[in-house]
């Protein structure tokens, strides 16, 4: 007994309504969105009418073409054809939000396709915070055209000047006369637009029509409900993990049981007996297992006897040696050190110099669900089902990876596991595509747990040196800032010689990426600095556990939890508050971005008051702590074992600004640390839903407060031993703060502009929060941790060498 | 391969399988169900989740032949047509970001509920603290259980149950 499930009711629904017809199917073809309604029985039929039209399956969707991105039916609804991909944070609703403003036509009467990528246009998909602001603006623009070709269209056929018209709710009406109108649908449903766009590329797609002044949007602004979360909580969402197919396979990977080792040989007798077993499928040290059934290949996968040998020299230092080795490497690659005013010559008169070091370990993705994927090789062309992100990059590297043509690959993105980076290198994809390639049957393949904690990509690992200058006034004078980041051939952009499995093919690149330190993002008024950054490569650079890519704002975290820790221990040393140092840091700024100091200023003063900030410097005396932590609990001075403090970190993410301020409870018997309490100022210009955004900030703050309290992939000198959710313990319920406020700021100079742009917001609030939590501890204790994660062991540790 | 009879959602299947099959693949490959999902196939992150005679139960860990009693999936926690008061506060408090562990923190908060329909903000702590999510919804997941727990008295005491609306605390200033 098997079932067959297929795609989600309401992407059928808007595929079916949108090719109704032979007529329907040649405006498909033109618009890029051919084969829409063949779902998973009418290849053949497709194939035809794509070898009549000499395009191949599935020609790219011009995005010059408007009916690529908007179809308007029959029934007066429209559909949106989006190059995005929403990992939950509420951009699908957004973006519909935002188009059906600009083309007059109720939010609830519009549906959203994203990130196929033979039926809407190649944006991307995601990544980068820029789904709003950079992507959001040619939807904006290509609706607002729809909308003015519409006018024309209803003034001929009303006979009425496009002046006189007024539109709304899909309904063009004369002014002067509401009995004589024209809908939507009446103009153009189920027909062509035929109107072509202009750009140089997608990003700059529009045509002749502006979009709206910000007091004429409607929906933008509101809180609307995502239209994603019913099926989320109801059962009925079909996710990528669920789609099955006839004659549909399973596989199961088998990893180097070390780092580097080689196959040697596999004995494929040793699950010949399995039922269900169909074959090994091994190249290089890629090596996979496919059974007829999900349960027989994961025993498959377990009782496989294969020989590997281990490499000659160790592929990385233990964990707990790393930076040690990262600060004693040579980098792979220097930046150039960037220099402003004399920065030796402010140290040499300086009254004081602070130097502190911090490191932040491997952290990674661990996705609550392992990488999965399902190909489909049916009739000569390839299918991936997939919640790759970047769906589009997907599909071009499958089709250089299997060499066919890109034109004969497309892939379909349904919702999944968080992403945050990690499906930007789709490692299934790639190799369900192989496997399914091999087999000339639909593959299934998923990771196991121990698979995808110890073999995701990883943020990198950072070292950071820092040292700064007061004067007598306690002043920051100068600030030099040395980081070291383990960033060394970087993958993340599904290229087909850098995932994995062509990893471990042994298919790579002539030199690896050159990997990225950071610097901080700041606004601060520091007239002399030097900041360095520079790489450096573990001994094994392929086939490695250890690989970087891309996790949430990929460097961010790491550099402001080192900057933004050493702006507090400045603040520390001149004996100021931590705010109004930040404050007179940012006023005193001399750059020329009033815009971006504005609302710096504007952002941290309003997380201060919201918090209720009281000024003072850190740390809090104890004597302070002692008794409002004895009245709280009602013990005695002596024996409450409870310290609290709160700790502020500010930084900006593209044109976003964040500040988040932590309150925290340290137990100074256990180490434990509870962060109580989060505020989160934010300032990503022109919002579209609020609500979406908060929730987004909430959430991107607790991953982060995960990364500070608990997150740190571990390794001794030959694998990762970080395996599971013991090995690698994540945030949990009882972790979660007792109060959550989040403070959207919109600190423009010109707030009430009729232009004001939205920016990026699904990373910044991640940002600052490892600093945050810091500082807060170093508030309520003393003590300052330079090292992430604060688990109550390493607490412990700091605070009985310091006899707090 | 042997016949295996479950009872799930209201329905008697037997389905022919090596009965040491985790139940979950049953459920999902043979039964065609989508509550149900793999999240680390030992037992310690929830996301697999099931009832069974309203005990929250990990399926990636219990054969099949073990699982007797009612089996109920997300997609049952519905009834008649209309949605469990969780389900319910889930969409009111916008919880989810991208959902796919959301199966277990339903189920679990469910048989919490069942069990202590006024739980306290340790207790729902305690009770959901082995259910696990990486988009960090925790906040608003115990915001949803406490809405959902106020709205099931309110009803049992024939009150009118309280806005739907969703709160939006963030105004901009």
């Amino acid at each position: 007994m098997s079932t067959t499930l297929k795609l989600p009711k309401a992407m059928e629904d808007a595929l079916h309504r949108i090719n109704p017809s032979a007529s329907r199917r040649d405006f498909l073809r033109a618009s890029g969105a051919l084969v829409v309604s063949a779902g998973f029985s009418a290849i053949p039929g497709a194939r035809a009418i794509a070898a009549v039209a000499g395009t191949g399956l599935y020609p790219d969707p011009d995005f010059l073409q408007l009916d690529t991105w908007i179809v308007i039916h029959p029934d007066n609804t429209a559909t949106f054809f989006v190059g995005k991909t929403d990992g939950g944070q509420g951009t699908g609703t957004a973006f519909r939000q935002m188009m059906s403003d600009e083309l007059d036509i109720a939010y609830d009467k519009t549906s959203l396709i994203m990130g196929r990528t033979d039926i809407t246009p190649d944006q991307g998909g995601s990544g980068g915070s820029d789904a709003i602001e950079r992507d959001g603006l040619p939807m904006r623009r290509v609706a607002a055209e729809a909308r003015r070709v519409l006018l024309e269209m209803a003034a001929e056929q009303l006979g009425a000047p496009v002046a006189q018209l007024k539109v709304k709710n899909a309904t063009v009406t004369v002014s002067s006369d509401p009995a004589r109108s024209v809908t939507y649908a009446e103009l153009v449903g189920g027909k062509r637009f035929d109107v072509k766009l202009a750009g140089g590329n997608v990003d700059a797609t529009g045509g002749m029509a502006d979009i709206k002044p910000v007091d004429d949007l409607q929906y933008v602004g509101q809180s609307l409900q995502r239209y994603d979360i019913p099926a989320k909580v109801d059962g009925s969402l079909t996710w990528a993990v669920d789609v099955k197919l006839p004659g549909m396979v399973h596989a199961r990977n088998v990893r180097p049981p070390v780092a580097g080792a080689a196959l040697r040989g596999i004995d494929e007798s040793s699950v010949a007996d399995i039922p269900g077993f169909i074959r090994v499928v091994s190249r290089g040290n890629y090596v996979a297992v496919i059974c007829e059934r999900e349960e027989q290949a994961i025993r498959a996968a377990q009782q496989l006897k294969a020989e590997w040998a281990p490499p000659a020299d160790a592929p990385f230092p233990a964990s707990e040696e790393l930076f040690d080795y990262i600060r004693g490497a040579t980098p792979t690659s220097s930046s150039d050190p960037e220099i402003e005013g004399d920065p030796d010559a402010a140290f040499a008169g300086a009254d004081r110099v602070i130097e502190a070091e911090y490191d932040v370990p491997f952290q990674g993705h661990t996705a609550i669900g392992p990488a999965h994927a399902l190909a489909d090789p049916s009739d000569g062309q390839m299918t991936i089902y997939s919640n790759d992100m970047k769906s589009y990059g997907l599909r071009n590297g499958v089709a250089e990876f299997l060499g066919i043509p890109r034109e004969q690959v497309r892939v379909i993105y349904m919702d999944g596991p968080q992403v945050y980076g990690r499906t930007a290198a789709d490692d299934a994809g790639f190799e369900a595509a192989f496997l399914a390639h091999e087999l000339g049957r639909p593959v299934r393949i998923q990771w196991t747990r121990d698979e995808e904690t110890a073999w995701d990509t990883k943020g990198p690992a950072y070292s950071f040196s820092l040292r700064g200058g007061l004067d007598a006034r306690g002043r920051v004078v100068a600030l030099e800032y040395d980081a070291r980041a383990v960033d060394y051939n970087h993958v993340g952009y599904n290229e087909a010689d850098t995932v994995l499995i062509a990893q471990l093919m042994g298919r790579r690149p002539a030199e690896p990426a050159r990997g990225n330190a950071a610097t901080p993002a700041v606004m601060y008024a520091i007239p002399n600095r030097r900041t360095n950054s520079q790489v450096v490569a573990l001994p094994m650079v392929w086939e490695t556990p250890l690989r970087t890519g891309n996790l949430r704002d990929p460097n961010g975290p790491q550099v402001t939890f080192a900057y933004e820790s050493f702006i507090d221990e400045l603040a520390t040393a001149a004996r100021a508050d931590p705010v109004q140092f930040r404050l007179d840091l940012l006023a005193g700024s001399n750059e020329d971005d009033v815009f971006r100091r504005a609302r710096s200023i504007a952002v941290v003063r309003a997380a201060a008051k919201a918090y209720n900030w009281d000024e003072r410097p850190s740390p809090r005396s104890r004597d302070a702590n002692r008794r409002q932590t004895s009245g709280q609990s009602g013990a005695g001075p002596e024996e409450s074992p409870i310290l609290t403090g709160r700790g502020i970190s500010y930084t900006f993410r593209s044109r976003t600004i964040a500040a988040a301020i932590a309150e925290v409870e340290v137990n100074r018997q256990t180490g434990h640390v509870w962060v109580k309490r989060l505020v989160c100022a934010h300032d990503c210009g022109l919002v579209i839903n609020p609500e979406g955004l908060q929730r987004t900030i909430e959430c991107g703050m607790l991953h982060a407060l995960s990364r500070a309290l608990w997150e740190e992939v571990q390794f001794d000198r030959e694998k990762v031993t970080s395996v599971d959710w013991l090995s690698h313990p994540s945030l949990r319920h009882s972790d979660t703060p007792e109060t959550i406020d989040v403070v959207l700021v919109n600190g423009d100079p010109d707030p009430d502009r009729s232009d004001l742009a939205p920016y990026g917001a699904g990373e910044a609030s991640h940002k600052p929060l490892i600093a945050a939590v810091a500082n807060a501890i170093h508030d309520a204790t003393g003590v300052r941790l330079r090292r992430p994660p604060f688990r109550k062991e390493r607490v412990l540790a700091a605070l009985r060498a310091a006899e707090v | 391969m042997s016949i295996v009879t479950l009872n799930v959602n209201g329905t008697t299947h037997e389905v022919d399988v090596d009965p040491s099959t985790p139940l979950l693949y049953v459920l999902r490959n043979d039964l065609g169900l989508k509550g149900p999902r793999f999240g680390c196939g030992l037992g310690q992150c929830g996301t697999c989740t099931v009832l069974i005679d309203g005990v929250a139960m990990r399926s990636c860990v219990m054969r099949t032949s073990q699982a007797r009693g009612e089996i109920t999936t997300l997609e049952g926690l519905s009834k008649n047509g209309n949605l469990d008061p969780l389900q319910q506060a889930w969409i009111d408090e916008q919880v989810p970001q991208c959902g796919f562990c959301h199966n277990g923190q339903l189920l679990n908060a469910r048989a919490l509920l069942d069990r202590n329909p006024d739980p306290s903000d340790a207790e729902i702590r305690e009770a959901m603290d082995g259910t696990l999510c990486r988009c960090m919804t925790y906040y608003r997941i115990q915001a949803a259980i406490k809405r959902a727990a106020r709205s099931t008295m309110a009803a049992a005491q024939g009150s009118p149950t309280e806005s739907t609306e969703a709160q939006v605390k963030g105004a901009a200033e």
